[in-house]
């Protein structure tokens, strides 16, 4: 493992009022790579993936016990500012949630809320955002028409450029294709091992076949627990653990 | 057979029910109207009344309706929103909630002549304000203020969460989520609450009996301090005072006319407005 | 940026009082405005006289025929508004077809926001004279035309309630029942209405509060004499009806004036209450039916 580790978690266990959603949880994200998280519904990949950006701060009467990194900065610490964490740590969520504005309102608000104002500025990032998502010949000549009209896999895209907007370093994808159709989906996945030379990128996933398509690491949970990380190729050839071999080979979930 | 038997009474029971119901109010309205348009004129819709009541028009209630319902909602609709807005956006349970949410309860429960005590102590003569446009205001919008939290809330809580999210996701702060997302996507909601409110204040009589009403001005009201005519005190002075009962209950026919198609108006449209925006969230 | 979102979080954390400000507000000027009487008058008289002649030397304050009057009047609305508003309710969520259901559904809404006074105002002029002619009494403007106006008033919030609550029974009760043999009518009788009891009842209680608290209707129509009522065919004068329309003569900070707060406070003290047992019998519907926690 050579490359730097950008976000780590360590020992960390959340709970939501009584109940315990994560066990223990020590991972390591490197930097420029794809991490996947699999595990059975219930497992408590959702709940990670949404502590790395904080999004689990609205939830009332959660509770976190441990820490988390974001190079080598506590983002739970004091001082850490959860906004300007999740500008750094973007989103992309389960169901495509465009803004019900236009296409271009959708990717320049991330700029406008980071009180970026410089209107030349934003145009050409908007344009290079929907390049990069592979969105732009699409939707080039209707920039200005809602959002709401674009299909489901257009959205998701729309979706991926408006978190790439804002630049962020670590893209969190959380099971972004589970509302969309095969083509659309391995348009996602095409574009996530696009983005990896850019940007670190985590992906929970519900589909194995997607983690080993494109995912470096992974990770195994189940019942709140990490049972394996390791590579990718190593993880399914090679799982050390029973559960993980047991998963893997559709035994169970 | 038996059980059909009955089963054929009681059904026959029920949508005997609902065509009463139905038949009673358009049968109101049907008096309402056809007994009205008799005096409807264009000189009724804009003058002022003549001839100890019994002649001209009912412009200066027309007006004062218009002036009262707007302040009304003016002084409520802030209030209201912000306070669903703290319900819904900042502070979903507690102690503090838990005594918003019953106070508001409650206060759609305290009869509307209540309202009227409470503002001629609070306003009239505590502030000073005198029977004036200005209390009627106030106390027709502490009147109406549940309404409008409670269709603000609605309209909040239909959006939907994954907004929020991905706004706060792409590094957004609570409030510029709140201005820049959740208002302007239940804006709309808000408004078709406010509209049916509108419907609901402009009707009301007790509140403004002791706080606002007069029962014959010249003209329209000249300020904020001046006492206004409305059309609901209008027909209810209209009956109970004056000393010519048969040239003024017909103009009270207009009156109440006016109102009701105002009214009925604001709310129909409001309704089909709501239907609309409710099968479009689905 | 961050002392930024915690001033709006304060500012709507005020504003957001508001409404428990006006009801305090409230709670303190009827107290307030009404307690100095009971340094004239005992509170056994006040409630429990018979007469009611403010204006006379010396007054009497004695509110049991308003009281009493405010529950004829009442209990009379309850007979006409109960059946008929629960009635259409049970026929819009069991019987109407969706395109009925469409029609009659807003357009009760819609007629729930035609005004009291309009109410009124048909009750005094063609609703009184009517029932008059009709069973031969000495004045239309009495108790039964007041009941009858008001009841016809509620109906549309009684159903709107009572339907809300028919709507949250869960289907599978319904298919329960179907399954072992219930016909339509027996599933609603036997079911559905049990199973929306609180619901309804909330329905009612709601009802009863509106038609208290109502007040130009039984101003205008329901004759106005304070006298204790004994019969439905007499004149009377309900609370309200006597708050709005003795107010304008009654001298500030006088008797009378008083009189009439203490009126007032009795009347928030009822509508309160039921108020708040309506929230506990509908909280107890939504845990019935597991919509709450």
């Amino acid at each position: 493992m050579d490359e730097a580790i950008k976000m780590k978690a360590e020992n960390v266990n959340f709970f939501y009022g009584k109940t315990q959603a994560l066990k223990d949880v020590s991972l390591d994200i490197h930097a420029h790579s794809v991490t996947a998280i699999i595990g059975p519904s219930g497992c408590g990949k959702s709940t990670f993936i949404r502590l790395l950006n904080r999004m689990n701060d609205l939830i009332p009467h959660a509770q976190l016990i441990g820490r988390v990194y974001l190079d080598c900065q506590d983002v739970f610490s004091h001082a850490a500012d959860p906004v300007e964490l999740r500008r750094r740590v973007g989103m992309v969520f389960q169901k495509p949630n465009p803004f019900p504005k236009s296409i271009f309102e959708n990717i320049a608000y991330g700029l406008h809320v980071n009180n970026i104002k410089d209107k030349d500025f934003v145009e050409t990032r908007v344009i290079e955002s929907l390049k990069k998502a592979a969105l732009w010949e699409e939707v080039r000549h209707r920039l200005h028409e809602s959002a709401l009209k674009l299909s489901g896999g257009q959205q998701q895209r729309l979706c991926i450029a408006r978190c790439l907007a804002v630049s962020p370093e670590v893209i969190l994808f959380d099971e972004p294709c589970a509302s969309l159709d095969p083509i659309s989906t391995a348009k996602i996945e095409e574009l996530i091992l696009e983005l990896k030379k850019e940007y670190t990128i985590v992906i929970v996933t519900h589909n194995m076949q997607q983690a080993a398509r494109v995912a470096d690491y992974t990770a195994f949970f189940l019942l709140g627990e990490l049972i394996e990380f390791n590579k990718t190729q190593e993880l399914f050839t090679a799982p050390k653990d029973k559960r993980t071999e047991a998963y893997i080979t559709g035994r169970f979930g | 057979m038996k059980k059909d038997f009955s089963q054929t009474i009681g059904f026959f029971f029920l949508f005997c029910c609902i065509l009463v119901t139905i038949l009673l109010l358009l049968t109101i309205i049907y008096f309402v109207f056809v007994r009205g348009a008799k005096v409807i004129s264009w000189e009724f819709l804009t003058q002022a009344p003549r001839a100890g009541m019994t002649a001209g028009g009912v412009a200066p209630a027309i007006v004062g309706t218009m002036y009262l319902t707007l302040g009304a909602i003016m002084f409520a609709l802030p209030l209201g929103i912000a306070a669903a807005i703290y319900l819904c956006e900042y502070s979903p349970q507690g102690f503090a909630v838990n005594i918003i949410r019953m106070s508001i309860n409650n206060l759609a429960g305290v009869p509307s002549v209540v309202f009227g005590l409470f503002g001629l102590t609070v306003f009239v003569k505590f502030f000073g304000f005198g029977v004036s446009m200005l209390s009627g205001c106030l106390t027709l919008g502490i009147l109406v203020l549940p309404l409008i939290i409670s269709a603000a809330q609605e309209a909040l809580l239909a959006v939907p969460q994954s907004m929020r999210e991905a706004s706060l996701a792409l590094g957004a702060t609570h409030w510029q989520t709140i201005k820049k997302i959740v208002l302007p996507t239940s804006l709309p909601g808000i408004l078709t609450g406010v509209i049916l409110s509108i419907g609901r204040v402009a009707g009301e009589t007790a509140p403004i009996l002791f706080t606002a009403a007069a029962f014959y001005l010249r003209g329209y009201p000249k300020s904020i301090f001046s006492e206004v005519m409305a059309l609901p005190y209008h027909i209810y002075a209209l009956m109970t005072e004056g000393a010519h009962p048969q040239q003024q209950t017909a103009i009270a026919y207009g009156c109440a006319l006016i109102l009701l198609f105002l009214v009925l108006l604001v709310s129909t449209v409001a309704i089909f407005i709501r239907q609309k925006q409710r099968s479009y969230y689905g | 940026m961050y002392i930024k979102e915690k001033i709006y979080r304060w500012i709507f954390t005020v504003l957001a009082f508001s409404s428990f400000v006006f009801l305090v507000g409230i709670i303190i000027v009827l107290f307030r405005e009404s307690l100095p009487l009971f340094q004239k008058v005992r509170l056994f008289d006040f409630l429990l006289g018979r007469f009611w002649y403010p204006t006379y030397d010396p007054p009497e304050f004695g509110i049991l025929p308003l009281i009493l009057a405010s529950v004829w009047v009442t209990c009379g609305a309850l007979c006409v508004c109960v059946p008929l508003g629960i009635g259409s309710a049970l026929f819009l969520n069991e019987l109407a077809t969706p395109g009925q259901r469409a029609v009659l559904k807003p357009l009760i809404e819609i007629l729930a926001s035609i005004p009291s006074i309009v109410y009124g105002f048909f009750g005094m002029v063609v609703l009184a004279p009517f029932l008059q002619q009709l069973l031969h009494i000495p004045v239309g403007l009495c108790a039964f035309s007041a009941s009858l106006i008001l009841g016809i008033m509620a109906v549309p919030t009684v159903c709107s309630i009572a339907e809300d609550a028919l709507s949250y029974v869960p289907r599978s009760f319904r298919e329960a029942s179907f399954a072992v043999g219930a016909n339509r009518w027996q599933t609603l009788t036997k079911v559905v209405i049990p199973a929306a009891g609180s619901g309804i009842s909330t329905a009612i209680i709601l009802g009863i509060s509106r038609a208290i608290g109502e007040t130009m209707t039984v101003l205008m129509v329901a004759g106005g004499a304070a006298v204790i009522p004994t019969s439905f065919f007499m004149p009377v004068r309900p609370m309200t009806a006597a708050i709005a329309a003795e107010m304008g003569e009654a001298p500030m900070g006088g008797l009378h004036y008083r009189a009439l707060f203490s009126i007032a406070l009795i009347l928030f003290l009822i509508t309160f209450l039921f108020n708040i047992i309506a929230e506990l019998v509908s909280r107890r519907f939504r845990l019935k039916l597991g919509l709450a926690q």
